[in-house]
């Protein structure tokens, strides 16, 4: 299983609601149903994803972050997951606003453009970076709303949701020396991992 | 028309008589009531394994096995069977004739009782009381029960049997782990009633048709029933492919007359509709078409779709095709999103496919895939 997705799986407790919004081939809540006795969902964009996911036996639907979150009830789940998807989201905002609606809690995973590679790469070449993370080229990426960490954290604290743990990683899983600060995070992260929950 | 036979033919359908007979919707006591059906595979010790597959308009209980009329396989001989995706080594495969059907079931076809019950030597023909796509599943409901059966592992159905399987859902979510409406809607579009409506005046206009009572005559209205058939078919079919099908081909022309039977499309719509007549009675199609009609499960819970399954504990395969127009994916998808606000475990796929709303009755092997693993993973999850 993707990093990444062995991360968040290792924040859900057993038994969970969970709902994973662009759950791919059902990695994740294929591994939460077995593991965890979760009662795991999934949404996913793509057709022959969610086709293969629906065949192995997983609760998927066929539909996007962007029209299909409203149709939840609120509190429906406990955890709703959102990984390497809110930068392709059409309004991410509000893709936030609904994950924590409808779910107590929100795991955002989503690669960080405030790397020192995008960082220098933009200053250096004076074209849009292209790395390991960033692989596609400007015109034909699914990526619309890229941020850094400490644009997420920002918006977060603009639209008054907690933050109960963050973490950075780069690809190969090493999460030293950056572990105590966001700004180091933030020049030194590759992908970034939230958990979020409703102030108060 | 003029090879047409003047009646049916005859056949002995398995069935069960439930002598207290069944309240319909329309307010009449329909006593006594027949249920034709047929079984595949072997019910477990636990009574856990059973699916009720519920057919289409013009579908009948032969599901897997030669149907006796026409001599032609099952309609889902495809994906039931040993080792298929309805695999009944596994699975108690149960398929009914619906309530107002014409293969065995009470219908049209059968005779007419009076409000005691008694025989009055006579079929019902046009005075068969109007039924709802709810009675056919409260006259399901009694077979199984008959069979011995609290809980099905899986009701799935197509098009009106994928109304029925909503139906079913709704109405008893306790005795439904898993349901699979496919190429289906909670409601009969303005647009297929309309479609409906043709077939029914095609039927009505027909000499033989005998205000319905042409079982009186020896006849049948076979050019309306006929003509009823095309139309419906063509809406099951899409436009690619009936271009990839026939295009403009002629047949038995060597050029564009304005004589008939010019294009190869036509002498298909032709065949369909004169086979049809062999095997089906107008007045259980008139019957049908009505209960499709009349069908709307938003409208019998206030309106709201998702309260027709609030705190349901089935979990639901909802599929469409895209190119099927009779039953657009809009159509599956707001089932979908009515499940989601009921919080139903709920899974939904559209297939691609370029055959129209036919596609779940053909070879599809990412519909049969999917329907596979749903059922699969149903059956794991209750232990059979």
């Amino acid at each position: 299983m993707r990093l990444d997705l062995r991360l968040i799986a290792e924040m859900i407790p057993d038994g969970a609601r969970v709902l994973d919004i662009g759950c791919g081939d059902g990695a994740l809540i294929g591994h939460l149903t077995q593991e965890k006795r979760a009662d795991a969902r999934g949404i996913e964009i793509d057709m022959k994803q969610a086709t293969q996911a629906v065949a192995a036996g997983l609760a998927v639907i066929h539909g996007d972050a962007d029209a299909d979150l409203e149709h939840y009830p609120d509190n429906a789940f406990d955890y709703v997951v959102l990984s390497r998807t809110l930068q392709a989201v059409e309004r991410p905002r509000e893709v936030l606003r609904q994950m924590l609606r409808i779910g107590t809690h929100a795991i955002v995973s989503f690669p960080n453009f405030g790397h020192w590679q995008m960082r220098w790469r933009l200053l250096w070449t004076g074209r849009m970076p292209d790395t390991e993370t960033w692989d596609r080229a400007w015109y034909e990426t699914p990526n619309i709303h890229p941020c850094t960490i400490l644009d997420f954290v920002a918006l977060c604290e603009a639209d008054g949701y907690q933050v109960n743990g963050w973490l950075a990683v780069d690809e190969h899983g090493s999460r030293a020396p950056w572990r105590e600060s966001l700004r180091l995070a933030n020049l030194f992260g590759e992908q970034a991992l939230f958990l979020l929950s409703r102030k108060g | 028309m003029s090879e047409a036979p003047a009646t049916l033919p005859a056949v002995d359908h398995q069935r069960v008589v439930f002598p207290e007979g069944l309240a319909l919707d329309s307010g009449v006591m329909l006593a006594p009531m027949a249920v034709a059906y047929r079984t595949y595979g072997a019910l477990n010790a636990a009574r856990s394994n059973a699916i009720l597959v519920c057919h289409a308009l013009t579908g009948d209980q032969y599901l897997a096995e030669t149907q006796p009329v026409t001599g032609k396989p099952g309609w889902w001989s495809s994906i039931v069977g040993p080792g298929k995706p309805i695999d009944t080594d596994r699975y108690f495969v149960i398929c009914a004739n619906v309530l107002g059907g014409c293969m065995g079931s009470t219908g049209p076809r059968e005779e007419m009782t009076d409000a005691n019950g008694r025989g009055l030597g006579r079929p019902w023909g046009i005075d068969f009381p109007a039924i709802t796509i709810a009675d056919m599943v409260r006259a399901q409901k009694k077979l199984v029960e008959y069979l011995g059966i609290e809980r099905l592992l899986a009701v799935i159905g197509g098009s009106m049997g994928g109304m029925q399987a909503l139906q079913w859902a709704a109405l008893y979510p306790r005795s439904v782990f898993a349901c699979a409406p496919i190429a289906t809607a909670a409601h009969h579009s303005a647009q297929n009633i309309a479609f409906h409506e043709v077939g029914r005046a095609a039927v009505h206009a027909d000499p033989d048709f005998c205000q319905g009572a042409y079982w009186k005559e020896g006849r049948i209205p076979a050019q309306g029933l006929s003509v009823a058939r095309m139309v419906a078919h063509i809406t099951y079919l899409s436009e690619s492919a009936l271009t990839r099908k026939f295009g403009r081909r002629l047949q038995g022309a060597k050029a564009l007359t304005f004589l008939e039977d010019v294009f190869a499309v036509e002498s298909y719509l032709r065949h369909q509709g004169s086979t049809f007549i062999r095997r089906f009675d107008a007045n259980s199609y008139l019957t049908i078409t009505r209960a499709m009609d009349y069908f709307d499960l938003a409208a019998d819970h206030g309106g709201d779709l998702s309260s027709a399954f609030r705190g349901t504990p089935t979990r639901f395969l909802v599929a469409s095709f895209s190119s099927d127009w009779l039953f657009p994916t809009a159509e599956s998808r707001a089932v979908t999103r009515a499940l989601n606000r009921a919080a139903a475990r709920v899974s939904f796929i559209e297939l691609e496919s370029d055959k129209g709303h036919d596609a779940f009755l053909l070879d599809e092997p990412e519909f049969h895939a999917a329907l596979g693993g749903f059922l699969s993973g149903s059956a794991d999850a209750v232990g059979v």
